[in-house]
């Protein structure tokens, strides 16, 4: 099994899981905390629009699709600011008609084919190494942001209504989530694939939620589960040839279950024994 | 009744001058077509407990969204220490109804009640409070205040529905607020805890203003000092109990036979009046008490009301 880490695609696989997952885990935190899931899968898909755009006119893939889904995040976050109860639907319509319009425009340029497979599932086993570059950039510039804004994010996420009355800028701090969301997002299913991004997204920090005590450590923690799921994905997706994404998400989806399982449990056995 | 502001712990500079604390003039508020609030005036003089109390869906929220500059009046003015609503946020505490914040939050007591500090700059960058011994020993402070002391370091998703309200109360004092505004802080309380709420309210009369919002009418038996009425109108009265009219404008008119009707018409024998507030002066701004409203000169002594507080909140003006 140890042989796997002399090859260069399993250590870059490695490193490409690690950095990942420290986006990831900041992400998804926020995302988490502020009830986000939803519009991050909205985002997320309709990113594809993007990546359409790029192919029909011989765009840069990368700038396209991060040009395309910071757009649509800004109009998703805003129905979710101002119209809370329709953000819902919009963030819906949104998630299908991005996807359909990328599809469209790949379907009308002639030659080669974008393979869809490839966006939803990524190929972490052959990320180029400039991709590690550029992610390790983007888990930089994410931390920096979050240091630098943390204690107004803290409270904008904890209670918006409160921040408001402290004059605390709320509106602003909730397009910056989305923002950063909609960027890192579009930079992890390059390398990971739309499906693996949204699995690490929501299932580290829910189990790091159960025993965090600061969004910091949420974070951290949530970075943690999310490493430990993507070496048991990559172990066992070496060991019997399966598709590496999926097989990470399926470690993922079975630490999410035992957690839950757990809690079930524990919380059963305490009614059945109080004290 | 002014009261000198220097009292301690208050921060920045003094406020001498005799502004009121709130002057809402000839305030009209509507949702789209839907006039929320109607021609209101309301003056709260430095010191005062007011007690805001209406239907839900009367305007009390709206009411106190207008005066934290969250919502633009249609016309009318309103004016927080003299000046706009937006600059008097940093003399304002704030204490929302619970259920805006998330309990599930990653996040202790104790940082909670810093947050109380949050608003010292306005940016989205850097930090508004450090954990340094003396902003710790501050939290210490608000948290006893409240009866929630030793309890820093729980979870905020740990402490009761009534214990959470307390620990958002602290967080507004964090601030040394001169203005206290408080959102229907009765939701959430565990009605048989021992920590009687109102009077902790009443005690910090003084150095606070109070303003208190609430569709309970148990609160009424309380300690303030002015109770205003809203149902798109707003009757302010100072130093006098419920009557019968009020509650028509509240409730309108129900049968005798109808239980709501039954409770209005016993009322006044219900309720106590409130004890007068002698250092009250003649405010001009006041609008005229309500024609049912009894003389607050001839209010008898507080010892004499008859009423007793448990006979106070009735089940059926909660479901009005």
């Amino acid at each position: 099994m140890l042989d796997a880490l002399s090859y260069d695609f399993m250590q870059q696989a490695l490193a490409a899981s690690l950095l990942a997952s420290i986006a990831c885990g900041v992400i998804g935190t926020l995302v988490v905390v502020n009830r986000l899931v939803f519009l991050a899968g909205g985002v997320s898909h309709a990113a594809y629009g993007g990546v359409g755009l790029a192919f029909h006119y011989g765009w840069p893939v990368l700038p396209s699709a991060i040009g395309f889904s910071v757009a649509s995040s800004m109009l998703m976050a805003g129905v979710a600011l101002k119209r809370p109860e329709k953000a819902d639907t919009a963030i819906g319509v949104l998630w299908a008609a991005g996807m359909a319009f990328g599809i469209i425009l790949i379907d009308l340029t002639p030659g080669y084919k974008a393979d869809l497979m490839s966006f939803l599932f990524g190929s972490i086993l052959a990320v180029p190494v400039t991709d590690l570059y550029l992610m390790a950039a983007l888990d930089a510039a994410l931390l920096a942001v979050v240091a630098l804004c943390h204690q107004t994010l803290l409270v904008a996420s904890f209670d918006r209504e409160f921040a408001e009355a402290r004059g605390l800028p709320v509106r602003t701090a909730h397009y910056l989530v989305v923002g950063m969301t909609a960027v890192g997002v579009v930079m992890l299913i390059r390398v990971v694939g739309l499906v693996l991004v949204m699995a690490l997204l929501t299932i580290p920090p829910f189990i790091a939620a159960r025993s965090a005590r600061s969004l910091p450590s949420m974070m951290a923690a949530a970075t943690a589960w999310s490493t430990v799921f993507c070496v048991g994905g990559l172990a066992l997706a070496y060991r019997w040839d399966v598709t590496s994404g999926a097989a990470i998400i399926a470690v993922a989806s079975a630490g999410f279950m035992a957690v839950s399982g757990a809690g079930v449990l524990r919380r059963a056995i305490g009614r059945r024994n109080p004290q | 009744m002014h009261m000198p502001s220097s009292a301690p712990g208050m921060p920045g500079a003094p406020h001498t001058s005799h502004e009121p604390v709130i002057a809402v003039r000839d305030l009209c508020f509507a949702y789209g077509d839907e006039p929320v609030l109607d021609h209101v005036d309301l003056t709260v003089e430095r010191g005062e407990f007011l007690a805001v109390l209406g239907p839900n869906g009367g305007g009390k929220t709206t009411l106190l969204k207008l005066l934290l500059g969250l919502l633009a009046p249609r016309s009318g003015s309103v004016a927080l220490f003299g000046g706009a609503p937006r600059a008097a946020l940093p003399r304002i505490g704030y204490v929302p109804q619970y259920s805006t914040a998330r309990l599930d939050f990653p996040v202790t007591v104790q940082d909670v009640v810093l947050m109380g500090l949050a608003g010292t700059r306005r940016g989205l960058l850097g930090r508004h409070w450090s954990r340094d011994a003396a902003s710790i020993d501050r939290a210490r402070e608000a948290l006893d205040q409240v009866g929630l002391s030793g309890m820093e370091k729980r979870m905020v998703g740990q402490l009761s529905g009534g214990q959470r309200q307390r620990a958002v109360v602290a967080r507004a004092l964090m601030a040394q607020p001169e203005l206290l505004l408080l959102d229907e802080p009765t939701a959430s309380i565990d009605p048989q805890g021992s920590f009687c709420f109102f009077e902790f309210l009443g005690t910090l009369r003084g150095p606070h203003t109070l303003v208190v919002v609430s569709h309970d009418l148990s609160i009424a038996t309380s300690t303030f000092s002015n109770v205003a009425f809203v149902n798109r109108t707003l009757v302010h009265t100072r130093g006098a109990g419920l009557t019968p009219d009020m509650l028509t404008m509240l409730y309108g008119h129900h049968e005798k036979t109808c239980p709501m009707g039954a409770f209005i018409s016993s009322v006044s024998g219900l309720f106590p009046v409130l004890p007068r507030m002698d250092e009250l002066p003649p405010s001009g701004a006041t609008p005229p008490v309500s024609p049912g409203a009894p003389d607050p000169s001839d209010a008898p002594d507080p010892s004499d009301a008859p009423a007793p507080p448990d006979a106070a909140p009735s089940p059926a003006a909660k479901d009005a």
